[in-house]
């Protein structure tokens, strides 16, 4: 466990904490914002510069920036008056804790973890350019189609609904 | 504890807290945010066994994630939109509130 791992980890841990537990939902956006930094910069720290870049792009560039719109869209930037958690928190808060100790238990004990650490990889973005192009074409193409479809659909679902006339 | 179960035991904190963000917060929105986040507790699974796996050459894991950021990005726009929707309907996000299937 390096210095920069510990820093960087925790930042996501706390962003990720924050998000979910802010009564105010800009305030609960802006810490997202912290935790995918943090996430950025975790891949930067394993060598995929290039994730690391598509993160904060995506991420931070895109989805961070919709959420905030759709905040403001059903005028969520005031603090709710009542509790912001459902009735049911405590089994919900159960069962959450018991998923990370199975998890936990589950990495302590795994034999996959004990691997040497192999050399660092070299990867440039041309060479993800040409697998994307080759082997990877066919995905490429469908997550493209998905994207398309997804847009439409957003578009179609939240556009106003049209009165009905006879 | 080598380095490949650090992260993956931040990625597992990291999953654990997203299902409890979208299991117990009432907004609908903050629900979508933990999905989100449990997303990137995949994705940061699948850079780590890139990185410490033993064929890191194949490009498999990077792959795999730059396909599921443009899943999980289709998936934000459509719930957002969804939200939106059904704010217009309700004159709410609190999910206690939405109780009804037919408006």
């Amino acid at each position: 466990m390096t210095l920069p791992f510990f820093i960087l980890s925790v930042l996501t841990i706390a962003g990720a904490t924050a998000a979910l537990t802010l009564r105010n939902l800009v305030h609960c956006v802006l810490a997202l914002m912290l935790a995918f930094v943090g996430l950025a910069g975790l891949y930067l720290q394993l060598d995929a510069q290039f994730i690391g870049f598509a993160q904060i792009l995506v991420y931070i560039g895109a989805v961070a920036i919709l959420i905030v719109f759709a905040i403001l869209l059903t005028r969520g930037a005031e603090s709710p008056s009542q509790s912001i958690v459902s009735p049911s928190w405590p089994i919900s808060s159960v069962v959450s804790v018991v998923v990370f100790g199975i998890l936990a238990w589950t990495i302590r004990s795994s034999v996959a973890t004990r691997h040497p650490i192999p050399p660092q990889p070299e990867v440039s973005v041309r060479q993800i350019g040409d697998a994307l192009m080759s082997r990877f074409a066919l995905p490429l193409e469908v997550i493209g189609l998905l994207l398309t479809a997804a847009l439409v659909g957003a578009v179609t679902i939240a556009m106003q609904e049209k009165r009905e006339i006879k | 504890m080598t380095p490949l179960a650090s992260y993956l035991l931040v990625s597992g904190l990291l999953f654990s807290i997203g299902l409890a963000g979208a299991l117990t917060r009432r907004n609908a929105i903050l629900v979508l945010v933990g999905i989100e986040l449990m997303l990137n507790a995949a994705n940061l699974n699948f850079i780590a066994f890139w990185r410490y796996g033993p064929n890191p050459e194949a490009l498999t894991g990077i792959m795999f994630a730059i396909f599921a950021i443009g899943v999980a990005a289709a998936e934000a726009a459509v719930g957002l939109a969804l939200i939106i929707s059904i704010y217009r309907h309700y004159k709410t996000t609190n999910l206690d509130q939405i109780d009804s299937m037919r408006g």
